[in-house]
């Protein structure tokens, strides 16, 4: 009979590169950036690691031969033969390296372990992520759409079911992005440091209508990394560890988009995987329970769906909730993305969901580094890493706390 | 009674006005617009287009054979017939050809058409011409080229017009060409291919067509006939004895230009399209030699009015703002190269998808009874298993826009790509690009028909599959 995950499993340590266009650094300084951060946080050496999981998307495009496996990190790091097992499942990369390692500890199978996400984007040559337009039918005959393109398309259905004009619906999406990017100044580490109006998103170039630059990620190189052992080994090394209380991943039947009964307005993995994830941690009401969530926000309307979806705002009512214009910033009813999120901390694809529980962790040991954003108490937070896009998403949910 | 049973034709939406030519090369270019096809389109899906229109309300599999006529076929070896059979979703069981190389390849696929409807190896033959010659910049020819496609299904039952008779007369005549290694034709003085060729040719036709059947212009309603240019056709009217007023079919150079092989039988689309029973149209087509023909038109014809044809076509288009797009579309100019991921393609993959990438065809569940496209292992509602799955045909299905984008992000030959879900009638919802529309006009709930489009180049192969865009009426 299946447990469940609750407090079995510690993270002791973290480590998060600077994020952003980093010309002077590949992928395995990245790697290493962030491993040496997490190890020395964590007060280990490497050679303690028993394993590794490694997350990363893109990597292929990077590395020798365009074929990743373990070796990339161990022979980065030089680990001397200890498993690395490598996952990949698209924007929701780094949720699923913490996954992997957390049900190696609760199996007994190791004592400490490493979770690493990292991505290095800005070798390629061209700004968006790269397509390989080899895979099945839409790559070679059918409506390839780039990320923005295909989550532009939830937004029209957004603004279509809920009677906003485009205007309005320009307007409520550009609060987000001011908050962003409000936090994204705030975060020394962020990729978008640069505060804006909501005139300045409204006027934006358009990327994929009604998307403008301001509701867009950058294409960040980063990378960021968890050491984690075994809830009774915590204490070891360090008190203010914390405890993962829940996963829920879910993968979508991924015909969204061609069923009818999809109207682009919700996320139905993201739906799945936050139920799976509640029940686990015991959450019965998310909104009053957790302090702050770092939801899957690589586009405004991204975090706006996310926030309904993960039961935060019911279906339809984010607009209402924005008219308190604090609610989702870090001294309101519900802080969201107070890191800047994917949006302006920055999206390495392989490395955010990594980097979500990173600001979680950080801001429940009162650790943000920069004040203004430091939520004053929290105990329980949510990170919402999905990968995919509507209609064809794996959502993933991971909820950490104090033990 | 052999002859045609149905027609249609097909032009693309975008126009671009000799103005627009004025600007760029100093005048010369001359009045009205040009109908040119968009980035997306070729000869082939053209041809699709035509035969489409034609064959509305004709049951597909009652059809024996496809001819197509183009001397702009996208593959140099590998037949384009094939491609629009299956396009058209066709009977595997027919005869596909193509009839190339000659802009009189529709009016000669039209004689072998009869010939086998006549012999009894077929009861319908489709024939298609359809045309996209690439103009040099700054010619003469570049103002005057335009695209377009015609098609005519003929057979024995249902004749809506008889070809009463016919002239064929074949010339090593040499006025315009193109090398294996050309992209643009070449051509010689005017004085002589006018004078030596276009003239005598077709005059000669159509005196010995009358001759033998002891007509003369006077006889006709109508005159369809192929002219390189508007004043030679103005000329030939005049030569033919024809009354410019009444009796010359509009050879549209002022809204759509030559269309190459496609032409002629354009014109007598635009002839039918007011054609009343009893009528008698003339068709006259030139090229290596000439051709001329007599059509009476039946009580038949009022079955065949609901056609796009010429005239509904010619009323939905866009106009191109600008020379710059239009070199984009045709692809006139080295671009700069973006090292974004090269389009890749698979032969085996359209191989094996090969019913829903050309036919179209989607699946119906028995048990459920949920329409999807494309293709499933199990039924995405019910999950009923593959079995359970029926193939459908999905190509004559209408629908409404249920939701879209703007990508700015894409290939940039027009952008934006317009991402768009569609809902279709009686069930269904396609993921697709949308071609063919006006970015300032998009809404959610719009009506939305497919169409067949070249979907990208890569490893020198043309990828087709279906896009959608906003209903062209």
């Amino acid at each position: 009979m299946a447990q469940g995950i609750k407090d079995k499993v510690a993270i002791v340590g973290m480590g998060c590169t600077q994020f952003g266009e980093r010309w002077e650094a590949d992928i395995k300084d990245l790697i290493a950036e962030a491993a040496f951060e997490a190890c020395e946080d964590a007060g280990v050496e490497l050679k303690d690691i028993q394993a590794v999981w490694l997350g990363t998307q893109w990597g292929s495009q990077v590395v020798e031969g365009g074929v990743v496996t373990g070796t990339l990190l161990s022979s980065t790091l030089q680990t001397q033969y200890v498993p690395v097992t490598r996952v990949e499942n698209a924007c929701g990369t780094g949720a699923e390296s913490l996954r992997g390692a957390t049900y190696a500890l609760a199996a007994d199978a190791y004592d400490l372990v490493l979770a690493l996400g990292v991505e290095k984007l800005k070798d390629i040559g061209f700004g968006g992520l790269p397509s390989v337009w080899i895979g099945r039918w839409e790559s070679v005959y059918g409506a390839f759409g780039t990320g923005p393109g295909r989550y532009a398309m939830a937004a029209t259905a957004y603004f279509a079911k809920y009677g906003l004009s485009a205007e309005e619906g320009k307007r409520l999406l550009a609060g987000i992005s001011v908050k962003s990017h409000y936090y994204g100044a705030r975060n020394p580490r962020a990729h978008l440091r640069r505060e804006v109006t909501v005139e300045q998103v409204m006027n934006a170039p358009m990327i994929a209508w009604p998307l403008g630059l301001f509701d867009c990620c950058g294409v960040t190189d980063g990378a960021s990394a968890a050491i984690l052992c075994r809830k009774e080994d915590a204490k070891k090394y360090r008190d203010d560890y914390i405890t993962i209380k829940g996963f829920g991943i879910a993968a979508s039947p991924g015909w969204g988009k061609e069923r009818e009964d999809y109207d682009f307005t919700y996320w139905d993995a993201t739906e799945a995987a936050a139920r799976m994830a509640y029940a686990e941690a015991g959450i019965k009401d998310p909104r009053k329970e957790l302090d702050m969530v770092e939801n899957h926000d690589c586009f405004s309307i991204a975090e706006l769906i996310a926030t309904e979806s993960l039961f935060l705002c019911q279906r339809g009512k984010f607009k209402e909730e924005m008219a308190d214009k604090r609610a989702y910033y870090h001294d309101g009813e519900m802080p969201v993305n107070v890191s800047g999120g994917l949006k302006s901390f920055g999206h390495p694809i392989g490395a955010s969901g990594c980097r979500e529980v990173y600001e979680i962790y950080k801001q429940i040991q009162k650790k943000a580094e920069e004040p203004s954003r430091q939520i004053e108490n929290v105990q329980l937070g949510l990170a919402h890493n999905q990968g995919g896009h509507p209609g064809k998403f794996v959502g993933g949910v991971t909820i950490v706390g104090t033990p | 009674m052999v002859g045609i049973v149905s027609y249609g034709a097909y032009i693309p939406i975008h126009r671009l006005s000799r103005e627009k030519l004025d600007q760029v090369w100093g005048g010369g270019a001359g009045k009205g617009e040009k109908a040119i096809t968009n980035w997306d389109e070729d000869s082939i899906t053209m041809a699709v287009e035509a035969g489409t229109d034609c064959l509305k309300g004709i049951e597909r599999g009652s059809v024996n054979a496809l001819y197509f006529a183009t001397t702009t076929p996208p593959y140099k070896e590998k037949q384009s017939a094939s491609i629009i059979a299956a396009a058209l979703d066709l009977n595997e069981d027919i005869i596909a050809a193509d009839f190339a190389n000659s802009l009189r390849s529709g009016t000669i696929a039209i004689r072998a058409a009869l010939d086998a409807v006549k012999a009894g190896s077929a009861k319908k033959v489709l024939v298609i011409a359809s045309d996209c010659r690439i103009p040099p910049p700054n010619s003469a020819f570049e103002p005057l080229f335009g695209d377009g496609a015609a098609a005519f299904l003929i057979g024995e039952d249902g004749v809506a017009a008889e070809i009463e008779g016919s002239y064929y007369l074949t010339s090593e005549f040499i006025d315009v060409w193109r090398l294996e290694y050309d992209i643009v034709p070449r051509t010689w003085e005017d004085r002589f291919t006018l004078e030596q060729g276009y003239q005598p040719h077709l005059r000669k036709a159509v005196a010995a067509l009358l001759k033998a059947h002891n007509s003369t212009s006077k006889d006709f309603t109508k005159a369809a006939f192929y002219a390189p240019n508007a004043r030679s056709h103005a000329a030939m009217v005049r030569t033919l004895g024809l009354d410019a007023k009444t009796q010359v079919q509009d050879p549209l150079f002022d809204n759509v230009g030559n269309t190459g092989a496609a032409f002629a039988l354009m014109t007598l689309v635009g002839a039918l399209e007011e054609a009343k029973p009893g009528d008698r149209i003339l068709l006259a087509n030139y090229g290596d030699g000439a051709d001329a023909h007599i059509i009476r038109v039946g009580d038949g014809i009022e079955k065949v009015r609901d056609r796009r044809g010429i005239k509904k076509h010619l009323q939905s288009k866009l106009v191109l703002e600008n020379y710059g797009k239009y070199v984009r579309f045709r692809n006139l100019m080295q671009f700069e190269e973006t090292p974004t991921t090269r389009p890749r393609t698979s032969l085996p993959q359209i191989w094996r998808d090969r019913n829903w990438v050309y036919r179209f065809h989607g699946h119906k569940c028995k048990k459920c009874g949920k329409i999807q496209f494309p293709p499933q292992k199990l039924c995405m509602y019910c999950q009923a298993k593959e079995e359970f799955l029926e193939e459908i045909p999905l190509w004559d299905k209408k629908g409404t826009l249920f939701t879209y984008s703007m990508d700015e992000r894409q290939p940039p030959i027009d952008p934006p790509n317009v991402l768009a879900a569609v809902n279709l009638e009686g069930g269904g919802r396609i993921f697709s690009q949308m071609t063919d529309r006006d970015v300032k006009n998009l809404r959610v709930g719009m009506p939305m028909e497919l169409t067949f489009r070249r979907i990208h180049d890569a490893l020198g192969v043309h990828n087709y599959f279906w896009k959608c865009r906003p209903v062209r009426e």
